[in-house]
C-alpha cells in the first residue's frame, strides 16, 4: 500500500507507456514527467501567491485577500484572468524583439532547472552525471533574461534595476556554488540522485542529512541566504525596490508578460528551494525512520513548502538592504565563510566519527564567524549621515 | 550528420554571423550568447557534459554578462562608424587562421583514428585529473587569475582617488 502510493506516479507513467502504441512510447515516457512538472509547479505557484499574501498580511496586522471564493482561495484564478485580459503595452522606443524574448527566456530557463531535481523516489526527469552543474548553468542564463528585460525597455529605472540585479546575482552566485561544493565533496558526485542516496539511512531514528553536520548546517544557512539573493527575494529585492526604482527591470511590462516574470521568479524560488532540499535536507527522504511510510514526494514538497514559508516570513520581517551593504555582505562575509565550510567538509571526510570530529569541524567555522563579525563591525563607522547631493 | 548536429550548427553559425553583422552592440552581445549556447549544445551532443555545462556557466553566465556590463558602463548611443579600411588585411589574417586550423584538424584527425566510446564516469575522471595530476597547473592558473583580479581592482581604486 505505502509502496504503491510512494510510486504511484512512476507506476502511472509505466502504465501509460505500456498502453500507448510502440511508435510513440519514447515520446510518451518523456512528455509525461515534463507535463507533471509543468502542472505541479505552476499550481504550487498559484497556491503560494495566496499563502504569501495572507501570511504577509498577518505579519502586517491586516487580513489579506479574502473576497474571491471561500477565504479568498480563488484569488489566483482572478489574478490569472486579469493578467490575461489586460492590455499588453510595449513602449514605443522599446526594442520589441528583445522585450518580448526576455520573459519567455526566463520561464524557459527556470523550467530547465527542474530537470535534475529529484521530486521523489525514482522521480527525476534526467539523472545526469553532472546534475548540480546543469542546475547552476541553467540558472546562469536567468541573468541574461533580467538584463534583456531591463535594457530593452528603454527606461532608466528598468536599466538601473537590471544592473542591480545582474551585479547582485553574479555576487551571490559565488557563495551559492561554493556552499554546494561542500556537499558535492562529501557525496563524491555531482548527480542529484546520488547526493540524495548518500544521505539515505538512519542512525536509530536520526537521518544522515548533511544539514546535521557542522559544515552542513553552516553551508545550508549560507546556501539559503545566497538563494534568497539569487531569486531576488526580500531582503535582497533591490532590483525591484518599488520605493526606489518603481519595479526595476520589469517596470515596462504589463499583462501576461508581467505575469510571466512573476511566475519565473516564483519558479526560480521553488527550484532553488528544491536544490537546497536535495543538497542539505536529504531530498525526498523522511526526517525520521518511523515516518518512512509517508510517500517520498509528499516529503519533498513538504520540505520545499517549509523553506518557502521561511522565505515569506523573512520577507515580512527584514527591511531591504542597501547596495553597498549587499556587496560587502557577499564578498567580505559570505565568500570567506563558504571557503571555510569547504575546508571543514574536507576535515569531516578524513576524521574518524565521534564527538571530537563534530567539535573539530565546527571550531574553524565558529572562529571565522566571530573574527569576521568583529573585523567587519570595527570597520563600520557610525557617524552623522552626510548627503552628497541632496543638501 | 545527425539532426541535432545540424540544428546546433545552424544556431551556432547563425549566432556568430549575427554577432558580427548586427549594428547595436547589445544585440551583438546577445547574439554571441546564442552562439555560445549553440557551442555548448554541440559539446553536450558529443557527450562532453562537463565542457558543455561549463561553457554555459562561464561564457553565457559570466563572459557575455561582463561584455554587456562593459557596454552599459561605457554607453555611447551613437553608432560607431564602421570603416573597414583594413578589409584586405582582415581577409588575409582570417584566411591564414582558417588554413592553420583546417590543417591542424585534418592532420590531427588521422592520428585520432576511430572515435572512442564516451566513458561513463567522465565527470569523476575530470575531477580526479584536475585534483591529482594537474593540480599544480590548476593552482598556478588560479593564482594568476587572482593576481589579475586584484590588479584590476587596484587600477580602478586609483582612478577613484583622482576623481575626488
Amino acid at each position: 500500500m505505502t509502496q504503491g502510493l510512494d510510486q504511484i506516479f512512476v507506476t502511472f507513467q509505466h502504465w501509460a507507456v505500456a498502453h500507448s502504441p510502440a511508435a510513440v512510447q519514447p515520446a510518451v515516457s518523456i512528455v509525461l514527467p515534463v507535463a507533471g512538472i509543468l502542472i505541479l509547479f505552476p499550481s504550487l505557484f498559484a497556491i503560494t501567491t495566496v499563502l504569501e499574501r495572507k501570511g504577509l498580511a498577518r505579519i502586517q496586522n491586516r487580513y489579506g485577500p479574502n473576497r474571491v471564493g471561500p477565504y479568498g482561495w480563488l484569488q489566483p484564478v482572478a489574478d490569472a484572468v486579469k493578467s490575461l485580459t489586460k492590455e499588453d503595452i510595449v513602449p514605443r522606443t522599446a526594442d520589441k524583439l528583445v522585450h518580448f524574448l526576455a520573459p519567455v527566456l526566463l520561464v524557459t530557463v527556470v523550467f530547465l532547472e527542474y530537470a535534475v531535481i529529484p521530486v521523489g523516489r525514482n522521480m527525476v526527469l534526467a539523472d545526469m552525471n553532472s546534475g548540480v552543474l546543469f542546475f547552476f548553468a541553467a540558472g546562469a542564463a536567468t541573468e541574461m533574461s533580467v538584463f534583456m528585460a531591463g535594457w530593452s525597455s528603454r527606461n532608466k529605472y528598468s536599466l538601473l534595476g537590471a544592473m542591480r540585479a545582474v551585479a547582485q546575482m553574479i555576487s551571490y552566485e559565488a557563495p551559492l556554488i561554493l556552499s554546494s561544493i561542500a556537499v558535492v565533496m562529501a557525496a563524491g558526485s555531482l548527480s542529484t540522485v546520488t547526493i540524495v542516496e548518500k544521505q539515505a539511512g538512519y542512525s536509530g531514528f536520526w537521518p544522515h542529512w548533511y544539514v546535521l553536520t557542522p559544515w552542513g548546517l553552516a553551508g545550508f544557512v549560507l546556501f539559503a541566504i545566497a538563494m534568497t539573493a539569487e531569486s531576488n527575494r526580500s531582503p535582497f529585492d533591490l532590483p525591484e525596490g518599488e520605493s526606489e526604482i518603481i519595479a526595476g527591470y520589469f517596470t515596462e511590462y504589463s499583462g501576461f508578460k508581467f505575469a510571466l516574470f512573476f511566475l519565473g521568479e516564483y519558479l526560480e524560488m521553488f527550484a532553488v528551494s528544491g536544490m537546497a532540499v536535495t543538497l542539505f535536507l536529504g531530498g525526498w527522504a523522511a526526517p525520521f525512520s518511523f515516518l518512512t511510510w509517508i510517500p517520498s514526494w509528499i516529503w519533498f514538497l513538504g520540505k520545499v513548502m517549509t523553506l518557502i514559508a521561511v522565505f515569506i516570513w523573512v520577507r515580512g520581517t527584514l527591511p531591504r538592504l542597501r547596495m553597498d551593504q549587499l556587496m560587502n555582505f557577499a564578498w567580505k562575509f559570505m565568500l570567506p565563510m563558504t571557503l571555510m565550510v569547504i575546508f571543514s567538509a574536507g576535515l569531516w571526510k578524513f576524521l574518524p566519527s565521534g564527538v571530537l570530529r563534530w567539535l573539530i569541524c565546527a571550531a574553524p567555522i565558529a572562529l571565522l564567524y566571530v573574527v569576521l563579525g568583529r573585523v567587519l563591525q570595527s570597520e563600520r563607522r557610525i557617524e552623522k549621515r552626510v548627503y552628497r547631493y541632496a543638501e | 550528420m545527425t539532426a541535432p548536429f545540424v540544428i546546433l550548427a545552424v544556431v551556432t553559425i547563425g549566432g556568430a554571423v549575427a554577432a558580427m553583422t548586427l549594428r547595436k552592440l547589445v544585440h551583438c552581445a546577445l547574439a554571441l550568447a546564442v552562439c555560445f549556447v549553440g557551442l555548448a549544445g554541440l559539446y553536450l551532443d558529443l557527450n562532453a557534459q562537463f565542457v558543455g555545462l561549463v561553457q554555459v556557466l562561464v561564457y553565457v553566465g559570466a563572459v557575455v554578462i561582463l561584455i554587456v556590463f562593459a557596454i552599459l558602463l561605457t554607453r555611447h548611443d551613437e553608432l560607431p562608424a564602421q570603416t573597414n579600411r583594413t578589409r584586405v588585411a582582415g581577409l588575409g589574417v582570417s584566411a591564414v587562421v582558417f588554413a592553420l586550423l583546417a590543417w591542424a584538424v585534418t592532420a590531427g584527425g588521422a592520428q585520432m583514428g576511430a572515435a572512442v566510446a564516451a566513458p561513463e564516469a567522465a565527470m569523476k575522471d575530470i575531477g580526479g585529473a584536475l585534483m591529482q595530476k594537474y593540480v599544480l597547473p590548476l593552482e598556478v592558473v588560479g593564482l594568476l587569475l587572482t593576481a589579475a583580479l586584484i590588479g584590476a581592482v587596484v587600477i580602478a581604486m586609483e582612478e577613484k582617488k583622482k576623481a575626488r
